[in-house]
């Protein structure tokens, strides 16, 4: 299975692909002696996972759960008998009896003096660093009571601070050459930003060129800096302009919060990944100072609408009227990495993409037009600030269409990292507040809406709309829980049939609505491509996340992240909708009331495309 | 090349039949052969290639490679080269009958870049070995098929660690590999592959010519054969020579008429630097180890400037992968410059040789399990010389 | 660089490709032939090259920084590389190093304004027996003293 799943990285990155004529063949059983305890695992097992199934303690660095094997920080070194060198308990498998020792005299020395020399290299000091308390080379440092710099320590910088993109900002001097980054951005997300470069002492780990960020093919995903065990990558922080906003009292300061930074910020605050912080967040955020606090799942509600009247106007222009012209199946446009990743990669299927913004852009337009309007409030004096998952939503903010309220519509991407900053530095325990509810004009979403944040969830959400809306009924799924739209595979396929239609929509009685979802960029180029050699025709409607897991795996997230810790965050979510009364977007009270009284030309109507959709960048991937 | 009493191998004409001979034999015969012969690695790491060879042909897979390492770069070795510019033949025939005993087709030749002026030679030789049907379809009319294609190195001297070399043939950076798999498993493009020096092919041939039983009577304790040596430095008559595993310090000294020799630093910058008081030591796997290079320094020469000209050596060459190795060469040329300046104490010495010990335990490859090499032999040997006056 | 630069470079590697192979292992090969022709391999050679062998441009940096053969900058026609590893050290490299600088008007790690000479230092090159050595180019120096090292240099155009 790995091996399908990093299929370009050097084979000696995969682990032991046992042959047929290996002694006892797969499946069998060995049992090796570590640190004296007689232990039986799988042949084939790594030593680190042998450690790990048996509580044995190794400490690693440049090994991470979702990416391909390296081997080459060497702290996960071990002793095994008869061997000269010291193994990599991350890389060798385990295929006969052996003998093994994890802390021998040889192995405390070697990590040591291994830390010692990644310490001696290390510029800047923890306490004027922004992963103090929860960076990697520190809880080393402090596991092996490391208290000097037995190598030195160097005082000058040799790099320069990337700061060009709105999204990831790159501070090589505390880059530990894990090359976790590269790992991410070559074999799992297959964008292909960042590799090693150079030789040697000289060994860097640099773009095209050495080239800014922001004048490469970077998506903003921010998957590198979620997996970066140092401060060595990090999301470019708005918080002392939020600060400064908050603080001045002319401005009026208003804050949207997505699903997935609510289901995970409680992990910033001690809590185990999946405990839901929703109601408790709305109260920090006022004690903060923040003059509204809005739930992003309303503009994920009105996203359906507009979405979904999207997709059935497509359907009836293909089937009904028969125009060729039309492109199905449509892609979902509000993950801001895959619409730049598709942008740079596949600039000439643009049209597939939906003209729909995402939630945080819909909601930025209307802060400033509609309620600037009826709350007689300057729109000048607003500031719009949106509590994200995503790092890539700081470049998407930026960018210079969004601004269809005649203003900057939103004026920062904060992330969920950021945000527990912030709380901290209000002197706020998040845990002990009481909850409070979300502000109107907007008030409290639906269910569907909520769901965005997991992989999957944009399509139950769109489903649980278009299909009532054309059939008059509820999706036939127990509880509304469309599960063929759940799970973490890569790609997911599956269909709906469309019976018993309303006589509007009689054109499609009996049609599959053919649907897919992918996350991962890796996942989206497999479905890409499946486009360009013709093989979609069938497919009405595609859901892309750029992040793997979907928004609660974006790049603003807590960190560390893991398969685990994702899906613990997509429990949270989908457990959340289940207790919400109103569960699908076209039943929100507050949509109905948006139509009613601003968007009076309905879904995809006049002020509809002008506020809430937007056009796409033909970007190409040759750098300039 | 010059040669050393009558041990001579290399002697090309006498060969000629080894690839006629060992296309009669079976597969797994050559590869006893080879393993009876007690034949080890000839690049330096010295591991017994009738094992490697005996893993390969075990190896189940749709094809096989046999890879030549001629990527010879430790300073002072240059036996390969002249084993390809004047013993052609024995190298080619070398690589087909290692082809034939693990059952590949195809060989590559990986060939340094500082060599390229061979390059047009090897080609030719290349095609006259294919008209005379010793090399490419049905060879020798045996109905084995094997052709060799040479490949250019770009300058990087870790690429003659076997995975390196292997990485650098798939298209990536020479980063060593994570070992298991090993090659003879899973190589070049995931297939068995052989990875062999220069010298351990044309030996091979060698071997299949004269027998397993003549190889092994000469030599001593477990090194069997005779050893390609490049002799360099401060004497009058560097050079190339043959001698049999065994030979001294000492009597090679003599052999190249080496006067005042201080130090003899064997198998290049990675090796152990030899005292006058240890010149009764041998060339052998066993006690001073060597892919050839032999390198003299007399009285005058200052060890210190030796010892820095190997760590900037290895740490320009390090491929900066793993931890120890990238920044621990670094941190032991530090070392060698605060000796310089007279401001490295004992403590900071010990400091260092123990981390030595660390890189030579703990690194990725080869490189910085070696690097520390030179540091620590000439510190420890030289020590008086080093510091009396720093 | 022109479109027809750009034109041709890209014809040029189109063939390569077909030659070598359109898959990473034919990297190296095509890399060598235009570091050949061209003295260098362009940030536009190298995007093509990506393209054609269906990898990112990065990891085509990657591994020409990583070569002390392959340059990513323009260098001169003809690259002189110094031996600088120890028994060509102790055979007298410094002096014919300055001697070099000297003619040459530039340090090592520099090129010439006519960018005629691109002047390095490389590691041992196999020579050791007849040092001091030069690589220039392909051709191979040996045996070397300060004067023979100027006179050689000058034959080149």
């Amino acid at each position: 299975m790995i091996k399908d799943k990093f299929s370009r990285s050097p084979v000696s990155q995969q682990p032991h692909i046992i042959k047929t004529d290996d002694k006892g063949g797969i499946g069998s059983i060995v049992e090796v002696e570590i640190n004296g305890r007689k232990i039986q695992v799988q042949m084939g097992t790594t030593i680190l996972e042998a450690c790990k199934q048996n509580n044995i303690h190794i400490p690693t660095l440049c090994y991470h759960e979702d990416l391909c094997l390296a081997g080459l920080c060497r702290i996960c070194v071990v002793e095994i008998e008869g061997m000269r060198t010291l193994q990599a308990s991350c890389t060798y498998p385990i295929t006969n009896r052996m003998k093994i020792l994890t802390s021998s005299e040889k192995v405390r020395k070697a990590r040591r003096h291994i830390l010692d020399l990644l310490l001696s290299e290390h510029y800047g000091e923890c306490y004027v660093c922004h992963r103090n308390g929860n960076c990697e080379l520190q809880a080393l440092a402090k596991e092996y009571g490391v208290d000097g710099f037995r190598f030195g320590h160097i005082t000058e910088r040799r790099h320069k601070v990337d700061r060009s993109s709105y999204s990831v900002i790159r501070d090589m001097d505390k880059c530990v050459l894990c090359k976790r980054c590269v790992r991410t951005c070559i074999d799992l997300q297959e964008v292909g930003v960042l590799e090693a470069t150079h030789r040697g002492y000289d060994t860097t780990i640099s773009t095209f060129y050495d080239k800014p960020l922001a004048d490469v093919i970077c998506i903003n995903c921010g998957q590198c800096i979620n997996r970066c065990p140092t401060a060595a990558l990090r999301a470019n922080d708005p918080s002392d302009e939020i600060w400064e906003a908050i603080d001045n009292p002319q401005k009026h300061v208003v804050i949207q919060t997505a699903p997935s930074p609510r289901a995970s910020i409680g992990e910033e605050f001690g809590l185990p990944a999946g405990t839901s912080m929703t109601k408790q967040l709305n109260t920090a955020l006022r004690w903060i100072g923040f003059d509204r606090v809005f739930d992003t799942n309303f503009t994920a509600d009105l996203t359906i609408m507009e979405e979904g009247t999207e997709l059935l106007n497509r359907l009836k222009s293909k089937l009904v009227d028969g125009d060729t012209n039309i492109k199905l199946p449509q892609f979902t446009s509000c993950s801001p990495g895959w619409v730049k990743y598709i942008e740079h990669f596949y600039p000439d299927y643009l049209d597939y993409l939906s003209s729909c913004k995402s939630p945080q852009q819909m909601f930025g337009a209307l802060i400033k037009t509609f309620y600037a309007q009826e709350h007689n409030i300057a729109p000048e004096d607003i500031v719009t600030v949106a509590l994200m998952p995503c790092s890539a939503k700081k470049f998407e903010c930026n960018r210079p269409e969004m601004n269809s309220s005649g203003f900057k519509d939103v004026d920062y991407g904060l992330t969920t990292r950021e945000m527990a900053q912030m709380i901290k530095e209000a002197g706020i325990n998040l845990p002990d507040l009481e909850g409070s509810t979300f502000d109107e004009p907007f008030g409290d979403a639906s269910g569907a809406g909520l769901i965005f944040g997991a992989t999957g969830g944009v399509m139950e959400a769109a489903l649980r709309t278009v299909y009532e809306i054309v059939t008059g009924r509820e999706v036939p799924f127990k509880n509304l829980e469309i599960t063929p739209c759940r799970g973490f595979e890569g790609v997911r396929q599956a269909s709906v049939r469309l019976e018993g239609t309303l006589p509007e929509w009689k054109f499609l009685e009996g049609i599959d609505l053919n649907f897919m979802i992918a996350h991962g960029t890796a996942n989206a180029k497999k479905v890409m491509e499946a486009l360009a050699r013709g093989e979609l025709e069938n497919i009405h409607f595609v859901e892309i996340m750029a992040c793997p897991g979907g928004c609660i795996g974006g790049g603003g997230q807590p960190i560390p992240t893991s398969p685990e810790i994702r899906k613990k965050r997509a429990e949270a979510i989908y457990s959340e909708d289940r207790n919400l009364e109103v569960r699908k977007s076209h039943k929100n009270p507050h949509i109905k009331y948006i139509y009613d009284k601003f968007l009076i030309d309905g879904p995809c109507g006049h002020i509809s495309h002008k506020l809430l959709h937007t056009h796409y960048v033909k970007r190409g991937k040759f750098i300039a | 090349m010059p040669i050393m009493n009558d041990t001579i191998q290399f002697n090309v004409g006498e060969h000629r039949l080894a690839l006629e001979k060992a296309l009669k034999m079976a597969p797994q015969d050559i590869v006893m052969e080879i393993r009876d012969a007690g034949l080890k690695g000839r690049g330096g790491a010295g591991f017994p290639t009738g094992t490697k060879w005996l893993l390969a042909l075990s190896a189940v897979a749709e094809k096989k490679f046999v890879v030549c390492n001629a990527d010879e770069g430790e300073p002072g070795t240059f036996k390969d080269r002249v084993l390809l510019d004047e013993y052609t033949n024995l190298v080619i025939d070398g690589m087909v009958i290692g082809g034939y005993a693990i059952q590949a087709n195809e060989g590559i030749l990986y060939l340094r870049g500082e060599y390229k002026y061979l390059l047009s030679k090897l080609e030719k030789f290349l095609k006259e070995k294919r008209e005379n049907n010793q090399l490419g379809n049905n060879i020798l009319g045996s109905g084995f098929d094997f052709d060799i294609k040479i490949r250019l190195g770009s300058g990087a001297y870790v690429c003659g660690e076997e995975t390196a070399l292997i990485e650098s043939l798939e298209g990536h950076r020479g980063e060593a590999r994570n070992r298991p798999p090993f090659p003879v498993n899973t190589g070049f493009m995931g297939y068995p592959t052989i990875v062999n020096n220069v010298e351990t092919f044309a030996s091979a041939a060698i071997i299949i010519s004269k027998g397993a039983d003549w190889f092994r009577k000469i030599g001593i304790s477990k090194s069997y054969g005779t050893k390609l040596v490049s002799i360099s430095g401060d004497c009058k008559k560097p050079g190339v020579y043959e001698v049999p595993f065994g030979i001294s310090i000492r009597d090679l000294l003599k052999m190249v008429e080496a006067e005042d020799a201080k130090a003899v630093q064997v198998g290049g910058a990675s090796g152990q630097c030899v005292p006058e008081s240890q010149f009764d030591r041998k060339i052998s796997f066993e006690d001073l180890s060597t892919g050839g290079s032999v390198m003299i320094f007399n009285k005058s020469r200052d060890m210190l400037h030796i010892l820095r000209n190997f760590m900037e050596f290895f740490v320009e060459e390090s491929c900066g992968q793993c931890s120890p190795c990238r920044i621990g060469n670094k941190k032991l040329l530090e070392g060698v410059e605060l000796i310089e300046h007279g401001k490295c104490s004992y403590t900071y010495l010990n400091e260092l040789l123990e981390l030595g010990k660390s890189m030579q335990l703990a690194s990725k490859c080869g490189l910085g399990q070696s690097s520390p090499n030179p540091f620590i032999s000439i510190l420890t040997n030289f020590e008086n010389e080093v510091f009396s006056t720093r | 660089m022109l479109v027809s630069e750009k034109h041709g470079l890209t014809l040029e590697i189109e063939k390569l490709a077909e030659q070598y192979g359109r898959t990473r292992d034919a990297l190296l090969p095509i890399l060598q032939e235009i570091q050949m022709r061209h003295g260098y391999v362009s940030e536009f050679a190298q995007q093509e090259i990506a393209n054609f062998l269906d990898i990112h441009p990065v990891e085509v940096y990657g591994v020409v920084t990583f070569y002390a053969f392959l340059s990513r900058k323009p260098e001169g026609r003809n690259i002189v590389r110094l031996c600088q590893t120890i028994a060509c050290d102790l055979a007298g490299k410094e002096a014919i190093a300055r001697a070099i600088e000297r003619e040459l008007n530039i340090k090592f790690g520099e090129t010439t304004s006519d960018t005629k000479f691109t002047l390095e230092y490389i590691n041992c090159m196999g020579m050791c027996d007849q040092g001091p050595a030069l690589l220039i180019n392909d051709d191979v120096y040996t045996h070397l003293t300060p004067h023979k090292a100027v006179e050689i240099i000058k034959s080149y155009k």
